[in-house]
């Protein structure tokens, strides 16, 4: 092969191990030290060398290993170099006990159900923890998950600094919870998956590569939990609702690229293969016994198909599904949703007056769904100025161009 | 690790507390230092005099300054610390968990500056 064929190659392998191995090798280089910044510094070092190395030497046959032993060297260099002045040596001894315990296993244990447990521990700051496990566990950058998360680069960048530094000076501990402080624990870890896959999900063509592998990666790590804690229902519930959504991923947008509301879906273009799995998911959640968000937000996706397969009402279920949803955890966006299954059964007058107040929550202000509920519902009453109004606040808060073309229609279907 | 456990507790609840009552929270405490001590992580206790008798001193621009009183007023204070060294931070607060001030008070747990840190 010539120098650019090698090139590509070896960028290609890079890629591919980081999208498959990034955080199982951060949170193999941290489990010890419980530094996750000098964890991340030494992988991207190791990373730039493969990209030195491999172009001459070739690509090595286990690049996770390879990746593994240069990041360690680094890691020691640099805690050389850092900690001169300190007593480094107990750190040194404890990464060079690691290193020898690497080399001996053939396979890196996977430990990132134990990295995402100590990045959402409850010593962390609770805003703080989400991003946290996008960053250290998916390798996302600090101006990604700022912009998914509605902050500044600048400003997220420091709070994912300042709980990396918790996790090491206060001996945050790299490991599963007991039994009777688990589901507690899990909830944050399952928040952060979610909030992972809802990142990912808002590119419904899967053309933005960076968003389908958000995606992949979000359904790796619902997946791992629910393999590793098959006795938690929520873990089954999540993983039920997000097969629910992708399902639909394909009928959300037609062949020219527009958007296309669930009750508009062509339902021979869901995923039925997914569809089962979340059913059997939930099913073996509700044997379990204890209810929660995740699962009725899965029981909810799972009536809404059932709809339009059978196509006979279930508004009245639905909406009884939001009241106890609403009831767990009430948040705004839940109760939008809600009026709009309220406006499916007790019509659209009833369904404004269930919709929460802007004034009450000034996040809603700039909350696209919230107006585009709002348009939808005054439409109905009849109220078309302000449905028009709210219907141009819609659209000028989107930034998806499907759903902004989407919303223009309905606009203009207004004027007419 | 080693964490510094400190107690913060009204100090005004002691002069209230019946003689029985008082005894029977020393010998809680003491209780809290001998399991402390068999579990082998104490690594050192002292419980404190009440903030009536703290004085607080700055040195600012070369000219020492001494106050009566305590650093902070707050509605709890101070009482008493154990320092202990144990695995990681969970170790830490589930001993934490344990001390008498956390039912009657809060317990602060800091990491000590070391090599870690």
């Amino acid at each position: 092969m010539t120098y650019p064929e090698f090139d590509a190659r070896a960028h290609s392998t890079a890629d591919a191990v980081a999208r498959r191995s990034y955080g199982k090798l951060v949170a193999f280089l941290a489990a010890r030290t419980r530094d996750v910044v000098a964890a991340e510094d030494a992988l991207s070092e190791a990373f730039a060398s493969a990209l030195a190395d491999w172009p001459r030497n070739g690509c090595p046959s286990n690049p996770e290993a390879w990746l593994l032993t240069v990041a360690r060297r680094k890691a020691i260099d640099m805690a050389r170099g850092r900690r001169r002045h300190e007593i480094a040596g107990e750190q040194l001894r404890v990464m060079a006990e690691g290193l020898e315990a690497a080399a001996a296993e053939s396979e890196i244990p996977d430990q990132r159900l134990a990295l995402m447990f100590a990045c959402a521990h409850p010593a962390i700051d609770a805003g703080i923890r989400a991003p946290l496990i996008l960053q250290a566990v998916l390798g996302l950058d600090a101006a990604m998950i700022a912009s998914a998360f509605l902050t500044s680069p600048a400003a997220m960048g420091k709070r994912l600094v300042r709980a990396k530094d918790k996790i090491r000076q206060a001996g945050i501990p790299f490991r599963i919870p007991e039994r009777e402080e688990l589901p507690v624990r899990l909830d944050t870890v399952l928040a952060a998956i979610y909030a992972a896959f809802t990142e990912g999900w808002t590119d419904p063509g899967g053309t933005d590569v960076v968003r389908r592998d958000l995606t992949e990666e979000s359904f790796f790590l619902a997946r791992l939990a629910a393999e590793l804690l098959p006795e938690e229902p929520e873990a089954l519930g999540l993983l039920a609702l997000m097969l629910h959504a992708e399902a639909r991923r394909r009928a959300r947008r037609s062949e020219d690229g527009e958007y296309v509301p669930l009750a508009e879906q062509d339902p021979a273009l869901w995923d039925l293969q997914m569809i089962d799995e979340a059913e059997a998911l939930l099913l073996r959640a509700s044997g379990l016994g204890v209810i929660g968000r995740y699962q009725l937000e899965g029981a909810l996706q799972s009536a809404h198909i059932h709809r339009c397969r059978a196509g006979h009402s279930n508004w009245v279920q639905v909406v009884r599904f939001y009241d106890a949803l609403f009831a767990l955890a009430g948040s705004p966006v839940v109760a939008i949703n809600r009026a709009l299954a309220i406006a499916e059964v007790h019509g659209a007058s009833a369904a404004l007056a269930a919709m929460p107040d802007v004034a009450a929550d000034v996040r809603l202000a700039e909350y696209q769904p919230y107006w585009a509920a709002r348009a939808e519902l005054l439409t109905k009453t009849g109220a078309h100025e302000e449905a028009r109004h709210s219907y141009e606040i819609a659209i000028g808060l989107e930034r998806n161009p499907a759903v902004r073309r989407f919303l223009q229609k309905r606009l203009s279907a207004l004027a007419l | 690790m080693k964490y510094m456990l400190m107690a913060y507790v009204d100090e005004a609840g002691w002069p209230k507390m019946t003689k029985a009552e008082q005894e029977q929270g020393v010998a809680a405490y003491m209780a809290y230092g001998e399991a402390l001590t068999k579990a082998g992580v104490l690594v050192g206790s002292n419980r404190l005099q009440p903030t009536s008798t703290a004085t607080t001193v700055r040195a600012a621009n070369g000219k020492s300054q001494v106050l009566d009183g305590p650093y902070v007023d707050s509605k709890e204070q101070l009482g008493g610390y154990f320092l202990i060294d144990v695995a990681d931070l969970d170790a830490a607060i589930s001993w934490a968990a344990r001390c008498p001030a956390a039912g009657h008070g809060a317990v602060e747990v800091r990491p000590i500056w070391g090599m870690q840190a």
